[in-house]
């Protein structure tokens, strides 16, 4: 796919850490578009540069160089475009983890309802959103139940719940089903390819677990610092 | 929604530990302050029970409190006819050691007339002193109920009367006597003294001698009119009500006074380390929820309003803790501890202002927190 009503493009992203000898090329001149209702994995080993990626399409971390459109708007080119990142977060872009970093002291409901809160929703409107989001997850009936209480699957689907509240158009996944079983992990799977179609979402998964790579539309591999050609 | 209260609701059984380890900590502290506020209390107590305009002393002597003054009892007398002088007494004032049911017991004796000024400033239970030897009014703090009797040199005194919060500046319960038989206590040598004297043709014992005259003044008879007049017998000296209570405290309980000031800064500036740190360690504990709050979306003056609020919470609920703790105790420590409200509240505020420096540590910590830290394993 080119670039042409791309959620996300990213043109010639570099990102190196440290100076010098101790200089760390993590990202060099990477090109990759991410389009509505699409999955797609990114794949590579450990210190590929993945992570830094995601970091940066997340607008976590700051690039060295290239550009960067979210959404139509330009968020990096050369430098931060200006604007609130965290807000930007809030209202754009979903995290998955692979951890799912709910928030311990919070019920299922209130993880979910944060976000919202922090979106500027009423208590009583992120409350019924929350629980939508969590009877069509199918976790409708662990609302009330804290993270400690969850299962890893029912965690999981927690965080997609959060992860989707604001109806974000880009949602990042930073292996989602690495604490999961297969079964787990297909369901989780079926989740974020059932968004990205009906919510018009560009997913993003970042993965080591091969049994879901047939799960994605298609996937980029970045080895180096570099997408591997043909993959983005 | 409130996410430190929800933190806290989360590790409401830690948090409430931490809150009682404050509250120990800023309990020593109030307990310093109205231990202070006792000793002055209680120096103020003694000099205040004449409810006295006036104190006349030994000339030089700057009054039974501070040092030694002897003058002639016949002085009442004396200063009683004074123009502007409603009425005169005269004192005694002596510390006794005595052992009462096998414990040592520790008072401070005031001697008067009865019926005229120097006596207690009220009697809780029971009555004055009628007779003029063999009954005594003491303090409750002493431990002597009414009826009791308590051994003084050769004589036992019947407890009569009992008073509240009669101490002297060292804290020990005050016992009335007669002015007779308070000079017997103070001025009478032992027989075998007394014998040795009379062998070697030394003059009788002064019983007859008082430490202090009190006198209360008309409306019209301004004070240092009235000092002047008194200080024309050169064997006398004067000082007003507020100069004696002044040199009680500047003086006799000065010491004390540092020592406990300093004690209790010391106290507050370990409070402050110690807020400072729990709040720290409380927000290292946050880490990942901090990283994850920042990472979807959550604007600074959130994170900032989770660790202040907890911190303040800590701070107000470890000095409620502290204050019901003190006040629950205060009557069970060996020195009078006199709670104020204002330096209750000065102490809640102090808190409150510590709690709000100590936190800006974690502030520090928390908006140093990348979110990044959030992803990855």
């Amino acid at each position: 796919m080119n670039g042409v009503g791309a959620l996300a493009e990213l043109t010639g992203i570099a990102k190196h850490f440290g100076e010098g000898s101790s200089r760390v090329d993590a990202l060099r001149g990477v090109d990759l578009s991410l389009h509505p209702g699409e999955v797609v994995g990114l794949l590579g080993p450990s210190g590929s540069g993945k992570s830094t990626l995601l970091n940066i399409i997340g607008c976590v971390v700051e690039p060295n160089a290239g550009r960067m459109v979210l959404d139509g708007a330009v968020v990096y080119d050369g430098a931060w475009a200006g604007g609130d990142l965290r807000r930007l977060r809030l209202d754009k872009i979903g995290f998955i983890f692979q951890f799912h970093n709910l928030l311990p002291f919070l019920n299922s409901r209130d993880n979910v309802a944060v976000v919202l809160e922090l979106a500027g929703r009423d208590r009583r409107a992120a409350q019924n959103r929350a629980d939508e989001l969590l009877d069509y997850l199918e976790v409708g009936g662990r609302a009330e139940a804290s993270p400690g209480q969850l299962s890893g699957g029912e965690a999981q689907r927690v965080a997609i719940a959060r992860a989707l509240a604001n109806h974000p158009r880009l949602i990042l996944a930073d292996e989602p089903t690495a604490a999961l079983d297969s079964q787990r992990a297909a369901i989780v799977m079926d989740l974020l390819i059932k968004v990205a179609r009906e919510q018009d979402a560009a997913v993003l998964v970042v993965s080591h677990d091969e049994k879901i790579y047939d799960r994605f539309d298609r996937m980029v591999r970045v080895r180096d610092g570099v997408l591997e050609s043909g993959s983005a | 929604m409130n996410l430190a209260l929800r933190d806290i609701r989360h590790k409401l059984g830690r948090f409430l530990l931490t809150c009682l380890g404050l509250a120990l900590l800023l309990g020593v502290v109030l307990s310093m302050i109205g231990i202070y506020r006792g000793l002055v209390e209680d120096a103020l107590s003694l000099v205040r029970a004449p409810a006295a305009d006036l104190w006349v002393v030994e000339a030089g002597s700057r009054g039974p409190f501070a040092e030694a003054s002897r003058m002639p009892g016949d002085t009442r007398e004396m200063v009683a006819r004074v123009p502007g002088i409603l009425e005169a007494g005269a004192v005694t004032y002596q510390t006794v050691e005595t052992i009462h049911q096998d414990r040592k017991l520790r008072l401070q004796v005031v001697g008067y007339e009865p019926g005229r000024m120097g006596g207690p400033a009220a009697i809780e239970t029971g009555r004055a002193i009628a007779v003029r030897h063999g009954e005594a009014v003491i303090d409750q703090r002493a431990g002597i109920g009414l009826g009791g009797r308590v051994r003084l040199g050769r004589d036992e005194y019947l407890i009569v009367g009992l008073t509240r919060n009669h101490l002297s500046t060292g804290g020990d319960p005050v016992l009335f006597l007669s002015l007779r038989d308070a000079q017997d206590l103070q001025f009478l040598p032992k027989p075998s003294t007394y014998r040795r004297d009379q062998a070697r043709g030394a003059p009788p014992p002064a019983l007859d001698t008082v430490n202090a005259v009190v006198a209360r003044l008309g409306p019209d008879a301004p004070a240092d009119r009235v000092a002047r007049e008194i200080g024309r017998w050169k064997h006398l000296g004067t000082a007003t009500q507020a100069q004696q209570e002044a040199i009680l405290v500047e003086s006799v309980v000065e010491k004390a006074r540092r020592q406990i000031g300093l004690f209790t800064a010391i106290l507050m500036v370990v409070s402050a380390v110690v807020i400072a740190l729990i709040i720290y360690t409380m927000t290292m504990d946050k880490t990942r929820e901090i990283a994850t709050l920042k990472l979807i979306g959550a604007p600074d003056r959130t994170i900032v309003g989770l660790i202040l609020q907890q911190a303040l919470a800590m701070g107000l609920i470890g000095f409620s803790m502290g204050l019901t703790l003190v006040s629950l105790v205060a009557d069970r420590f060996p020195r009078r501890v006199v709670l104020q409200a204002e330096d209750a509240l000065m102490l809640g505020g102090l808190v409150l202002m510590v709690c709000v420096l100590s936190s800006g540590l974690g502030v520090r910590l928390a908006l140093r927190i990348e979110p990044a830290a959030a992803l990855g394993g």
